[in-house]
């Protein structure tokens, strides 16, 4: 059984762990949702196509999401050095999971968007709705289920990419399995480290799961 | 008919997708108060005509006028001019994630930004028009084709367009409910709207109609009224049309 200092290194490494997460989930969506709606709206088939924007954020997307993680943590330390003022710790770590995660975000929420049936989108068009009703009111309004199943996925994502940060001194959980598990082979700790990380990527899921479940109007209930 | 305005125009509209014209040469006018009802076999371009007129599809060639002013052009307007011309599509295409009374609700509010309470209350007196008063709060999914059906042409007729377009909108329908809908669409026209309207349903077509078009492989066969266009069609397509169909009814009618 761990000591009591141990428990508390834990503990805090799960808050970390979490803020790190959240924060980048959350910021990821900042970035990632807009960019999701417009390669939606824009591609070939959307509501306003645009060749020239579709192609530039398709683009733009694939080369961040063709770098492993670990190398784009390190490429984007400048930048992480500009904004938070230093390269370790959880705070720092949140720069390159939300660089990691816009693109990756934008995609599901793409392909979110292009699962709502044509037919719908073109009775908000035949009643006149413009762009952002249609994006409002029709494309997010009616995939929102399939959306929520995106943050799921994403929280999942970025909780592990948040775990390989810590091999860099990412702060979290991560970190404390890299510095106990790894380097003083301690591997009790490593060991309930990552049960920690299964429980919360459990918990997580279930409340995405949840949520979406209670969102969907199309199935009769 | 006589001396009515003209609402729609339709001037040698040609449509092709890039692999052959799908509409040729299409010339028409609707008048209003008027009910136009195109037939012809499937594929021959029916949905494409209505879907050019909506602005769902560009054309290639030719004019498209409402009330005297061009709206086939680069810069329409399409979100006014789609206020002035509801369409009704064969799958419904209800708003899943709605209820009834907000998917009615979503053009007058959100679209041409009327105000809520009025645009409640018709939609509650069109809902009892079309015998959905209890279906107000229900979702797509709880209701009958036919229920869903009825309800789309109220998300169409609250933005009072000057022109109604349907598209087979009994075509998805089990028999049983076919009727239901066709009735809210006599009643429609005989109070007065100006509608176009694809069906196979030909006697419903030729109790509605004021002008059938008679539509094979792009063009325009036949344009008469339904007396003549049932008793003396004048091409031996539209004939031939006309045989297979009743050749159908009366095999129905057997094995009934
Ligand atoms: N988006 C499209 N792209 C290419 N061809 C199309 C498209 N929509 C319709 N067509 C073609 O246009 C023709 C007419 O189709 P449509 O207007 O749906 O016929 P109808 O409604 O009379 O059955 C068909 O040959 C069909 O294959
Ligand atoms: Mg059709």
């Amino acid at each position: 059984m761990p000591d009591s200092a141990t428990l508390i290194m834990l503990l805090e490494g799960t808050c970390a762990t979490l803020y790190m997460t959240l924060v980048s989930t959350l910021f990821g969506y900042v970035l990632g949702l807009p960019m999701g709606i417009v390669l939606a709206v824009t591609d070939r088939e959307g509501i306003k196509p645009n060749k020239f924007v579709y192609k530039l954020l398709d683009f733009f997307s694939n080369i961040i999401r063709s770098i492993p993680f670990l190398i784009l943590l390190i490429l984007v330390i400048p930048l992480t050095k500009a904004i938070v003022g230093k390269s370790y710790g959880s705070s720092a770590t949140v720069v390159p999971l939300v660089i990691a995660a816009a693109p990756f975000i934008a995609r599901m929420v793409e392909a979110s968007l292009k699962e709502v049936d044509k037919g719908v989108v073109e009775a908000a068009q035949s009643m006149g709705a413009g762009m952002f009703t249609i994006i409002y009111k029709v494309l997010l309004a009616e995939a929102r289920t399939s959306l929520l199943v995106g943050v799921t996925i994403a929280v999942g994502t970025i909780l592990g990419y948040s775990a390989m940060a810590g091999a860099v001194g990412g702060g979290g959980l991560g970190d404390i399995a890299v510095r106990y598990g790894y380097h003083r082979y301690q591997s009790d700790i490593m060991i309930i480290t990552i049960v920690i990380l299964v429980v919360l990527v459990q918990i997580l899921q279930g409340i995405g799961m949840l949520l979406s479940k209670r969102l969907d109007r199309r199935v009769n209930k | 008919m006589e001396k009515k305005e003209i609402v729609l125009e339709l001037k040698h509209v040609r449509k092709d997708f890039g692999n052959g014209p799908v509409l040729k040469d299409i010339s028409l006018q609707l008048h209003k108060g008027e009910v136009m009802v195109f037939i012809g076999p499937s594929g021959c371009g029916k949905s494409t005509l209505l879907r050019c007129i909506n602005g769902l599809e560009g054309i290639q060639g030719g004019e498209i006028l409402l009330n005297g002013k061009l709206i086939s052009t680069e810069n329409t307007k399409w979100s006014e001019v789609r206020q002035k011309i509801g369409m009704v599509f064969q799958s419904y295409d209800l708003f899943p994630h709605m209820t009834v009374m907000e998917n009615i609700l979503l053009g007058p509010v959100k679209v041409q930004g009327r105000n809520r309470k009025e645009a409640e209350q018709e939609a509650e007196r069109l809902l009892e028009r079309v015998g959905l008063s209890d279906k107000q709060r229900a979702f797509p999914a709880q209701l009958s084709g036919g229920q869903k059906q009825r309800a789309a042409i109220v998300r169409a007729l609250i933005m009072k367009p000057q022109i109604l377009l349907f598209d087979e909108v009994t075509a998805a329908l089990d028999p049983e409910m076919v009727r239901e809908v066709l009735d809210v669409m006599l009643e429609l026209a005989k109070s007065g709207g100006t509608m176009m309207i694809v069906t196979h349903e030909l006697s419903f077509a030729k109790a509605v109609a004021d002008r059938i078009i008679f539509l094979d492989d792009g063009i325009i066969v036949e344009s008469g009224t339904p007396e003549e266009f049932f008793t003396r069609q004048k091409t031996e397509r539209a004939q031939r049309f006309l045989n297979t169909f009743i050749f159908r009814e009366e095999k129905g009618g057997d094995e009934a």
